[in-house]
């Protein structure tokens, strides 16, 4: 992406993120956050949380590829931050192997343009549906804001 | 037990040096399915620009978290780790981190506010070279949930 054909409203994408206890796993050893909540449900539920849930910080790490993608240069985000408002929780499936159980919907636009500075904030929109109900269906369950004021800045060179 | 306001303006001891090798930034990308080949490709890392592979944006929490914990450990500050919650997380990144480099770190508290029957507790972490050259900083509050809730 050039910095000159970037505009304020302009659409850096969308895409869909599959999410498997497995990746929280996963995501647990990455980042040393062995938080017991992100992937043994009974420990989850005796602190009362619904079921297993991601880590805030996996959705906030796997939500910002996009933007890097579109940037097309995976250091030059030199600003990202978010509110974390509701848990994406991770139900467990297993069919033969471990399945993704939820998706992460993520779609991002350009919110604001500095000329000087060279940067361009994007605001991220994450969506993860509710399965917060034991018997709920990821196909029809309501999607649910799980990151609130999520903003990235993005450096371009020149 | 509370939240103690006490501690509020402490900037606790800077971790261990932390050496960013390649491995854990690949591991660490493949673990928020990041797909830029300069996190995995050293060559691909030079061709960009970069002096060897380029950390993922949130990266810096491997190295922050390590500083919160001399705060969310300290008997003082009062912090049940089992009732955190997350609240909000920001990353400023003075540069990108990128494999070979060196980091050390140290957890400040910048104010812990009563909610409910918990707190708010706000902490940012400077994230620097062992040479003392800024790499990032790192804020985050952490909800803290009252017992009654």
């Amino acid at each position: 992406m050039e910095f000159e054909s970037v505009e304020k409203g302009q659409s850096v994408g969308e895409r869909t993120v599959r999410v498997s206890r497995a990746d929280l796993v996963a995501y647990a050893g990455a980042s040393g956050d062995r938080n017991p909540i992100h992937w043994n449900e009974e420990f989850a539920r005796s602190v009362g949380l619904p079921n297993v849930i991601a880590h805030g910080m996996f959705t906030m790490g796997a939500a910002v590829g996009l933007v890097t993608e579109w940037a097309g240069d995976a250091g030059a985000v030199v600003d990202y931050q978010t509110r974390f408002t509701k848990p994406v929780v991770v139900p467990n499936a297993f069919d033969t192997t471990v399945t993704p159980s939820t998706a992460l919907t993520v779609s991002g636009v350009v919110g604001a343009v500095d000329a000087e500075a060279r940067t361009a904030r994007v605001d991220l929109t994450v969506t993860a549906p509710d399965l917060s109900e034991p018997d709920a269906d990821p196909a029809t369950a309501k999607p649910l804001k799980v990151l609130v004021k999520a903003q990235a800045v993005v450096r371009f060179p020149g | 037990m509370a939240v103690s306001a006490d501690v509020v303006g402490r900037t606790y001891p800077s971790i261990a040096p932390y050496q960013v090798g390649r491995e854990k930034i690949r591991e660490f990308a493949a673990a928020v399915k990041a797909t830029d080949l300069t996190h995995y490709d050293v060559a691909a890392a030079q061709t960009a620009g970069y002096a060897d592979l380029v950390a993922p944006p949130t990266f810096a929490i491997v190295v922050s978290q390590k500083a919160d914990a001399a705060l969310v450990n300290d008997p003082e500050a009062g912090i049940d780790f089992s009732r955190v919650v997350h609240a909000d997380q920001r990353f400023t990144h003075h540069r990108p981190i990128v494999a070979g480099d060196e980091l050390t770190a140290a957890v400040t508290v910048d104010a812990v506010r009563p909610l409910g029957g918990g707190a708010m507790v706000t902490s940012r972490v400077e994230v620097t070279t062992v040479a003392g050259e800024k790499v990032a900083t790192t804020v985050s509050s952490l909800l803290v949930r009252g017992e009654e809730q």
